[in-house]
């Protein structure tokens, strides 16, 4: 059997047989593939493109027709697109891996001595790769209601498809047309550019796929509402189908803006964890618009009201989530993390942005009365109290929104060049979350329908003591007159207290060992409910405790120095250069001290990348519960010793800690039986609940 | 090798925000200033102030507003000499007039607006009443065979 390529020199060196043997050919057609690997990766992108635009079409068509099959072609369509993806994105991984530098992108963000973790990561690391991921995302998401989605009407099902891919023709249109990620360069360089260093980082590497899974996941939520819009029709069943997604995207979100700040925090050197930056805005938009859509949900599918609303916030999520990417992508705003920014990118996004919300909101204008509401209910009721929570949340993301783009709307329309920073955000945004604090406990109890607000009342005001009480504590404690602390220790107690009240309720008025059981077998629904409410306590007082209390102590060391900074005493006992894989760095040795006993030992560096030509800063922490020590050496100074900052941050990790239960509180609600998959038919045939 | 590495590391070791040298012996007039640099935009950086960046241009202003400080200026003065140099552009907190005032009332504006929705939907939706409307109370006479009163 000859070969259908002799490449007995290069792909098989040691065979020795003078007809190619079944081995060489083996290893010839490998070489074969691997070289064509990126076409074939390219391909498959071009392919899922070309199915994405009839996914777009045919089920729609057949929907208004009611023609199943035409339907039906929905499935099959929105699970190869999204292989096709996938299998492009592990080819370019392949790339990445293998640093292939034929291809300018791993040429462009690679390098042979970076570690295989950052090899891989590095593949989002940049635009084009960050987009495909964004696509085999998106993909995802539409195979995902192709696959689960059999509870579902099949006419809603094709339409809700065919919006979905018609938010994926738009991306692989700009994928292709101006972020290729497949396109070769005629000399492959002999070693890449290097990712930029600060991305280089196990907390910045997740935190993009986080955060393109909340982005992308309200798409669905936004495909579910167009496909409502066009059916003229919105029910409890709706609601259901449609809060599942908009959790999942909200959790991804909260995860991947916690890493973003965690990673902030740590890395860039003065412990900050948050600074209304454009990127970080276009984050926080979506996660709060799709926080108030979470919780409307709700009102809709117990209640059948609010129909019209969530609808609108539903559009709005994904709206938001594309104005994101429009500010990252176009560097409109400048920021410091846009690692791509190219105006004719930006101006694409701008278009899809324009066509999809635009024609939303269209479609809304017309059809949004057709959405009738059914429930009634009084003054004082949960329904009132969760149109609270909308109302707060939404106007906080239009605080953000108009302080975010602000700076752009005064110098087209006024000519002047502002700026809009921090101060101004913690001033106009913090009222808002302050306002929702304190309605919280309050409003998660009320009764649906009817409630009293004296009942209610009731069951909280011990929590009220205890909030007022910890603040005076707190008051009395600290040094200084700062209000700010002792707030967020009220607030904090006031949100989590709430929250355990409303656990404690719902265990009826048994004995307490009868309530204590009844709980754990509360439906898992409530304790998401509850753990998400705790989050968002523990991060307010996190927030609060660390700005408030917050010691630092910037002064020149000389080796050998001893200083105190509170009640910890620090050491700095060495300062060396080393050599790392691919930087050098400059590292202190400090030692820190309670008393007599040593509690650690801190390496803070100062980095230099020379394939990329940038320093950064890695700041050493001891975490702890009660607080993070937090040091950072600098540069030497001209008299001998070296400058260095110490930090002591109380309450530091309360805040992703809070996150994260927030996140966990998503996971529970999420594995709540009413919306796992099949709800809807497993209904039909209801089982017994086992006994835990 | 190693004195190669040490220059390297030297040369490309940027400035550091705030420098022990640059403090203010007072420490009330530095943590004024402190408080100060954090509401001022370094000029040539994305998004950053005065008081985090590391550019050299943020240090020069770090120290130019102590010397005001120093000086006797009070916080007002400090900041209005410093747009008076820089221009509007440097404030992180957008003062509150002409155009401005947009940026500053548009949430609180928004918010009474949104209260007053709210509130018009809860009360519609409260509405309606314990017992029947009297168009119903009309179709139910008419099903009982009864004429309307």
């Amino acid at each position: 059997m000859p070969c259908r390529v002799a490449l007995r020199s290069e792909g098989a060196p040691n065979c020795t047989a003078e007809e190619g043997c079944l081995l060489c050919c083996l290893a010839a057609e490998w070489v074969i593939i691997t070289l064509m690997l990126i076409e074939l990766g390219h391909f498959a992108l071009i392919l899922a493109f070309g199915i994405a635009i009839v996914q777009m079409i045919v089920p729609m068509v057949g929907a208004h027709r009611g023609n199943a099959g035409w339907m039906a072609m929905a499935e099959p369509a929105a699970t190869a697109q999204f292989l096709l993806t996938a299998f492009a994105f592990a080819v370019l991984t392949w790339g990445f891996v293998t640093s292939d530098f034929s291809l300018q992108l791993v040429y462009l963000n690679s390098h042979t001595d970076k570690p295989m973790i950052y090899k891989i990561t590095g593949v989002w690391g940049n635009h084009e790769g960050s987009m495909l991921l964004w696509m085999v995302i998106l993909t995802l998401f539409g195979a995902c209601a192709a696959w689960f989605g059999d509870g579902l009407p099949a006419r809603l099902r094709a339409r809700v498809l065919a919006v979905q891919a018609s938010i994926a023709v738009a991306f692989f249109a700009f994928v292709l047309f101006t972020s290729n990620p497949f396109l070769r360069l005629e000399v492959p360089p002999l070693n890449g550019r290097d990712l930029n260093p600060l991305l280089q980082d196990p907390g910045l590497a997740f935190h993009p796929p986080f955060l393109y899974l909340g982005y992308v996941g309200l798409s669905m939520s936004f495909s579910f509402a167009i496909a409502a819009l066009i059916e003229g029709r919105v029910d409890a069943a709706w609601g259901r189908w449609v809060r599942p997604w908009t959790l999942a995207a909200w959790m991804f979100l909260t995860i991947g803006i916690a890493l973003g700040s965690w990673w902030a925090y740590y890395e860039l050197g003065w412990g900050g964890f948050w600074f209304w930056d454009p990127v970080e805005n276009a984050s926080f938009m979506p996660w709060l618009i799709s926080a108030a859509l979470l919780h409307s949900a709700i009102v809709v599918e117990k209640r059948e009201a609010l129909k019209s609303w969530t609808i609108l916030l539903a559009i709005l999520a994904f709206g938001f989530s594309l104005l994101g990417a429009f500010i990252v992508r176009s560097g409109v705003l400048t920021s410091v993390h846009a690692f791509a920014n190219d105006p004719a990118r930006g101006m694409l996004i701008l278009i899809i942005l324009a066509v999809f919300l635009g024609g939303a909101l269209t479609l809304f204008a017309f059809r949004a009365h057709a959405m009738e509401s059914k429930g009634v209910f009084s003054t004082v009721s949960r329904e009132s109290g969760l149109i609270l929570n909308n109302i707060l949340l939404s106007v906080s993301c239009f605080v953000v929104f108009i302080g975010t783009i602000w700076p752009l709307v005064s110098e087209l329309l006024f000519d002047r060049t502002v700026s809009v920073g921090p101060p101004f955000f913690d001033a106009a945004f913090t009222p808002f979350m302050v306002a929702l604090a304190i309605a919280l406990p309050l409003g998660s109890i009320l009764a649906w329908k009817r409630g009293s607000l004296a009942r209610a009342a009731k069951s909280v005001v011990g929590w009220l003591v205890v909030a007022i009480a910890m603040a005076g504590l707190a008051y009395a404690i600290q040094s200084g007159n700062s209000a700010l602390g002792p707030i967020g220790v009220a607030l904090g107690v006031w949100v989590v207290g709430g929250a355990l009240a409303d656990l404690w309720m719902r265990s009826g008025r048994d004995s307490i060992p009868q309530r204590l059981r009844r709980i754990t077998r509360l439906p898992r629904a409530d304790w998401g409910k509850a753990t998400a409410h705790i989050g968002m306590g523990v991060t307010i007082f996190g927030i609060a405790a660390m700005m408030a209390w917050e010691q630092e102590d910037i002064r020149i060391a000389q080796i050998g120095d001893s200083w105190d900074v509170g009640q910890f005493e620090f050491r700095l006992d060495s300062v060396n250069q080393f050599e790392g894989p691919n930087y050098l760095t400059t590292m202190a040795d400090i030692s820190v001290w309670q008393g007599a006993r040593q509690i650690g030992d801190l390496h803070p560096e100062k980095r230099f990348y020379p394939v990329a030509n940038m320093p950064t800063t890695e700041a050493a922490i001891i975490n702890g519960v009660l607080r993070d020590i937090y040091v950072v050496v600098g540069d030497p100074q001209e008299g001998g010793g070296w400058a260095v900052r110490v930090y002591l941050k109380p309450f530091a990790n309360w805040i992703w800690g809070g996150a994260m239960l927030m996140a966990l509180g998503g996971c529970f609600s999420l594995s709540d039986r009413r919306l796992r998959i099949g709800a809807a038919s497993a209904k039909k045939t209801p089982k017994a609940v086992p006994a835990e | 090798m190693k004195r190669l590495l040490v220059i390297l590391v030297f040369l490309a070791s940027p400035l550091w925000a705030v420098d022990p040298k640059e403090m203010l012996d007072d420490p009330v007039l530095e943590e004024r200033a402190r408080a100060l640099s954090q509401e001022l935009r370094c000029p040539v950086c994305r998004n950053e102030s005065i008081d985090e960046s590391n550019a050299a241009l943020a240090q020069e202003l770090r120290i130019v507003l102590r010397e005001r400080m120093v000086a006797g200026d009070t916080d007002e003065e400090a900041l209005e000499f410093m747009v008076s140099r820089y221009g509007e552009f440097v404030l992180l907190r957008p003062d509150a007039r002409g155009a401005n005032l947009i940026l500053w009332l548009a949430a609180p504006a928004l918010l009474l607006i949104a209260l007053g929705i709210g509130w018009s939907t809860i009360r519609a939706r409260r509405a309606a009443p314990e017992g029947l409307s009297d168009a119903e109370k009309a179709e139910l006479e008419k099903i009982l065979g009864r004429d309307a009163p």
